[in-house]
């Protein structure tokens, strides 16, 4: 009963924000007596234009250009996140595990890891033959730093009196990774992967701006350059919604895997 | 069980122990310690808060090396942890993410001693001596703390180590739990016979339980008394009442109170 009416009062907050968020977009847009402000499209321009069959820019739910540019920037987003993920959690579990193992690679990471993602481009163009894989190489480094880091974090907060059983019971370090380790790091593997996830999003949309010919990024930076107001904005929600989305899917998918968290926490006693 | 499968007898001898840490001045915790864990027999250890009980306990168990000193285990140096001698932790040492069937089968299985058919079987029927049947599939989370410590109980039996040690295992329930899980240890104990070290701060409790009581003196410390309690098994809580049981209780209070008392000093 509680929970339900507690539901409610959250969904109708949501929607008030929501709601707040589009008048102050057109208040602003409207009514500031500044100008350049004033040269940007209200809401319903935005909305007008991206399910227009005819959009005057080019760009809408209705042409295929559209689409390219998402499947671009999904297929980026994910194959970085993706080999984030791969080498990501072993090496921090490597490192959460192994003190001489840490002490090698805790020098790399604390060295790498403070260069900005933006700062790679030039030099992972040079590298890298093709600017895709530039892309996807900058997108990916975020993600990995983030993932290394809360693996790490999640193997180090394991109580030690969990290793003690494991010890005490006769188990093997096979056994030690694959019944404490990993299901101890969890927690922290998926607050890791959100925020990789998010970052990947991030610096994606960076790197498509400076070096690629389609994607989110880019239609938004093309859209600037030609000062197509309602196609940018349509490209900054939707990088928004694919954000969002995105990172559902991964809380859905931690919840699956940690349903010890969620019935312990949500039964006392 | 007879006395002749008993086994389990631990001799101490010598044990010193010191904390290092950096920064700061190293923890002297123990000096000298050394007694005698009778095979079959409930010993408790009784101490104050930070007197290094648990340190004991950890080098009894084999998880931390003493600086000086040996832990014997019927006449074999104790070299590491080993299903032989099972701790049960001061904090739950379930893990919270495995449901209590898997955590009890959980030994059995990583040495591979047992068919998993074999050991949930036995599981099964630990679990419904120690009133969790309904409780298998719930995940420790979902256990209050008396049930808890009876799947600890029922984790460590599983594997049938030759001495049990529990480090104030009753610790932070509350009193009617805490009661309910001594009478239920002690009927578990007095049927199991098996060697066990108890650690407690409560007196009251060591009296109840033990065989025998070494109490320690404060860090660094040693066994600094040793008291036979020679109340009749099996026993209840009508042995509070009884007369010897007040004896034990004056001669234990003196020497905690003479003990506290060179603290103040
Ligand atoms: N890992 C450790 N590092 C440094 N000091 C410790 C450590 N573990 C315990 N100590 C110190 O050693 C003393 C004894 O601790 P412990 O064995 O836990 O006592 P008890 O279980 O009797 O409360 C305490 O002063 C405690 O602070
Ligand atoms: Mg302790």
């Amino acid at each position: 009963m509680e929970a339900s009416w507690w539901k409610n009062r959250k969904f109708w907050l949501m929607w008030a924000g929501y709601t707040g968020a589009v008048v102050l977009w057109y208040a602003s847009v409207k009514w500031l007596p500044i100008e350049s402000f004033n040269r940007l499209p209200d809401p319903w321009t935005v909305v007008w234009e991206w399910f227009n069959p005819n959009p005057a820019f080019g760009i809408s739910i209705f042409t295929p250009n559209y689409y390219v540019h998402i499947l671009y920037s999904v297929y980026r987003a994910t194959s970085a996140f993706a080999l984030a993920v791969l080498l990501g959690v072993p090496l921090g579990i490597l490192m959460g595990w192994n003190r001489t193992f840490n002490a090698y690679a805790s020098a790399l990471v604390g060295f790498l890891r403070p260069v900005p993602p933006l700062a790679w481009v030039p030099l992972a163009i040079l590298i890298f033959p093709g600017i895709e894989i530039a892309v996807i190489f900058v997108t990916f480094l975020v993600a990995f730093f983030a993932t290394v880091m809360n693996t790490y974090v999640g193997v180090k907060s394991i109580d030690p009196d969990y290793f003690r059983a494991a010890a005490s019971l006769g188990s093997k370090p096979r056994d030690v990774l694959r019944h404490v380790i990993i299901p101890g790091a969890l927690p922290n593997i998926f607050t890791g992967l959100q925020i990789a996830m998010g970052a990947a999003w991030f610096s994606l949309a960076a790197g498509e701006m400076i070096a690629a010919q389609y994607g989110l990024g880019f239609l938004i930076f093309e859209a600037y350059n030609l000062i197509q107001f309602p196609t940018i904005v349509i490209g900054m929600a939707t990088l928004g919604i694919a954000g969002f989305i995105s990172s559902a899917g991964i809380r859905v998918m931690g919840n699956r895997l940690m349903r010890w968290r969620e019935q312990s926490f949500g039964l006392k006693g | 069980m007879n006395a002749a499968t008993l086994s389990g007898e631990l001799v101490v001898s010598g044990l010193r122990k010191w904390y290092h840490r950096r920064d700061q001045a190293p923890v002297h915790v123990l000096e000298d310690c050394s007694f005698r864990i009778e095979p079959g027999k409930l010993t408790v250890v009784m101490g104050t808060s930070g007197c290094g009980k648990s340190t004991l306990a950890y080098i009894l168990s084999g998880y931390i090396k003493p600086d000086e000193g040996q832990v014997q285990m019927d006449g074999q140096p104790v070299q590491g942890p080993g299903p032989d001698r099972i701790m049960v932790f001061q904090e739950t040492a379930l893990w919270p993410w495995m449901t209590v069937t898997e955590n009890i089968v959980f030994g059995p299985l990583a040495r591979k001693s047992v068919s998993r058919k074999e050991v949930t079987q036995k599981a099964l029927e630990l679990l419904r001596k120690f009133g969790l049947s309904e409780f298998k599939d719930k995940y420790p989370g979902q256990l209050s703390g008396g049930m808890k410590r009876r799947a600890e109980l029922a984790q460590a039996l599983i594997n049938s180590p030759k001495v049990m040690v529990l480090d104030e295992p009753f610790r932070g329930l509350d009193v009617m739990t805490r009661e309910l899980m001594q009478e239920y240890y002690i009927k578990l104990f007095e049927e199991t016979r098996l060697t066990t070290v108890f650690i407690t701060s409560e007196l009251e409790e060591a009296i109840f339980l033990a065989d025998r009581i070494l109490i320690m003196g404060n860090a660094p410390s040693r066994i600094v008394s040793s008291l036979e309690v020679d109340l009749p098994r099996p026993r209840t809580f009508d042995v509070l009442a009884s007369e010897r049981y007040l004896e034990i209780k004056k001669e234990a209070l003196e020497v905690l109170f003479s003990e506290s008392m060179q603290q103040a000093d």
